[in-house]
């Protein structure tokens, strides 16, 4: 039980293309794992797969010991999986506030209750201030999504999706369209979430993955060809020639 | 929160003056024309409630209408001829029965419509929805045992214990108790914590997915409440006017509803009251000019929509000086 995440044989196919080529991977108990890759590798097919937004044609997924593999993406949820989206997800018409209350109110339950006030829900709203306490969010609590600036957004996904709790959050691109200042913020964020759960982080800011990551799998044309810690993937040929390389050219 | 507090308690009060006022000035067709403004007012906010909050744009809800309506209507049917629906369900004229039966019958015709159209969304859903509502429409005109295109006509108004109900201005209080108390009800379900929830999934299905969220429940969920609240407002429209129709079902009639909710200001809770009441007074002082009344209707509509950006609830707003 120590495989907080375990997919095994995952293969899909769309047409003749094969986006995940027989990808088997785990992700231990607290563990960073990093997926790093070209763009077309299939990352986000095998991340849209483990939330459960793409069937697979074959292969197995566990999460926490049991077979998600056809389980909606909510019920994953309620096993304990979180995630932030690439392009960032959020509701643009509420504030920052509101945003982290729903993600509370979502994780308490009691969320068919019509004739209570949501606004005052004290176990909702005591976590959100303290939330908004310890985080970089707090001035901004009262702005509107959509007012937001991308970092900020980025900040707040990553703050809604840890209040999830998660035993296992996927990181799509956390570092995405971020500033050198920005990202160090968010390295340092995921350092301070290192305890809390396991993550399974997808990202092509290599300094933030060798930063972070426990272990790192590159995925090229759909097939890991690479596993190992972050000394291992530097000195692996068949990585610096598929992708490392790529970048010294 | 005061201020608004005593907005709805001073309209509260103006509206049970109408009976008066009407007499006073002789204008007796005041209080029927205000009635059923109140009453397509609660069908209004009802659907609003999936398309403004929801974001769910349903092209059928004057089928659950209608179905309030009829529930009332053939229950009637039956007392008077003193025989039972089905042979098993025996009629009745009291209102504290027909009601809540019209309520719970439109909810399970929203439970089975909804079912399968929120499998589907955008303009598919739209479609389903309208297609759902066409299909009861020919039902009830099929059916000749209750008037078949004619309808029913319903001779006395249901009764409500300790009221005469026979009397007119009695008759629009209840309907404008009604229309308060599904007012206040709407109100505080849109901050309930269903509420928050139906408003998140508006802005952004898939994060509410991932926040564990089974939208497709919550959606049926609302999709069921709102067609309760239609059915209600058709059982009251069918005991104003003491008849009931197809033509309470009828695509038009749907798309009236929608006329009014955007009319009003999509997503508020006063605003699909305002574009009822607006467009049944634009609809019934028009059309003693005209036949064509629809063309003027349209034009407004325009110009409501393309320059107060949120219907008159938002030109309201911005007049009250609430940004």
């Amino acid at each position: 039980m120590s495989h907080v995440l375990e997919i095994s044989g995952l293969v899909k196919t769309f047409g003749g293309l094969t986006a995940t080529d027989y990808v088997s991977l785990t992700v231990d108990t607290g563990e960073i794992h990093a997926l790093i890759g070209p763009n077309g590798a299939g990352k986000s097919t095998l991340i849209n797969q483990i939330c459960g937004e793409i069937i697979p044609n074959a292969g197995h997924i566990h999460l926490a010991g049991r077979d998600v593999t056809r389980l909606p993406p909510a019920e994953r949820v309620a096993l304990g999986l979180g995630r932030t989206f690439q392009i960032t997800s959020l509701l643009d018409d509420m504030t920052v506030r509101q945003n982290l209350g729903l993600a509370i109110q979502a994780r308490e339950g009691g969320n068919f209750r019509i004739l209570d006030r949501a606004s005052r829900r004290a176990e909702v709203w005591d976590e959100v201030a303290e939330i908004l306490r310890s985080g970089t969010l707090g001035a901004r609590a009262d702005v509107r999504v959509a007012d937001l600036a991308h970092g900020e957004k980025k900040q707040l996904e990553l703050a809604m999706a840890l209040s999830q709790r998660p035993r296992l959050l996927l990181l799509d691109e956390p570092m995405a369209g971020l500033g050198h200042v920005e990202s160090q913020q968010m390295i340092e964020a995921l350092q301070a979430a290192r305890g809390e759960c396991a993550m399974l982080l997808v990202e092509h800011d290599m300094e933030a993955v060798f930063a972070l990551a426990d272990r790192i799998s590159v995925l090229v044309y759909g097939r890991v060809i690479a596993a190992g810690s972050a000394d291992d993937i530097r000195a692996n040929p068949a990585v610096r020639e598929a992708y490392l390389g790529e970048e010294d050219a | 929160m005061k201020r608004e507090h005593l907005i709805l308690l001073a309209v509260f009060l103006l509206l049970a003056l109408v009976p008066y006022a009407a007499e006073l000035t002789g204008q007796t067709s005041w209080t029927r024309l205000v009635g059923q403004a109140l009453i397509y007012g609660m069908a209004a906010a009802s659907l609003n409630f999936i398309l403004g909050y929801g974001g769910m744009v349903s092209f059928g809800h004057a089928a659950f209408f209608g179905i309030g309506g009829y529930v009332v209507g053939i229950l009637y049917h039956h007392f008077d001829a003193g025989t039972s629906f089905l042979g098993l369900i025996p009629g009745t004229d009291q209102m504290l029965i027909t009601l809540p039966a019209a309520v719970i019958v439109a909810g399970l015709a929203a439970a089975l419509v909804g079912a399968m159209s929120l499998r589907t969304g955008g303009v598919q859903f739209i479609m389903i929805t309208l297609a759902f509502a066409q299909m009861f429409f020919f039902l009830f005109i099929s059916l000749k045992t209750y008037g078949g295109e004619d309808g029913i006509m319903v001779r006395r108004t249901n009764s409500l214990p300790g009221l005469d109900m026979k009397n007119k201005a009695t008759l629009y209080w209840v309907v404008l108790c009604f229309a308060a108390a599904y007012y206040l009800f709407l109100r505080r379900l849109v901050q309930s914590s269903f509420g928050q929830i139906i408003a998140g999934i508006r802005q952004n299905e898939r994060r509410m997915a991932a926040m564990g969220i089974s939208t497709y429940r919550y959606k049926l969920a609302a999709f069921v409440l709102s067609g309760m609240g239609a059915g209600l407002a058709g059982a009251l429209m069918v005991n104003f006017l003491r008849f009931a129709s197809p033509d309470m079902m009828h695509w038009s009639r749907s798309g009236e509803l929608m006329i009014m909710v955007i009319l009003g200001g999509v997503g508020t809770l006063a605003g699909p009251f305002i574009g009822a009441g607006v467009l049944f007074t634009l609809e019934t002082t028009l059309a003693r000019y005209t036949e064509h009344w629809m063309l003027p209707v349209g034009i407004l509509l325009l110009i409501v929509v393309l320059t107060t950006r949120g219907g008159l609830m938002a030109l309201i707003r911005r007049l009250g000086g609430k940004r």
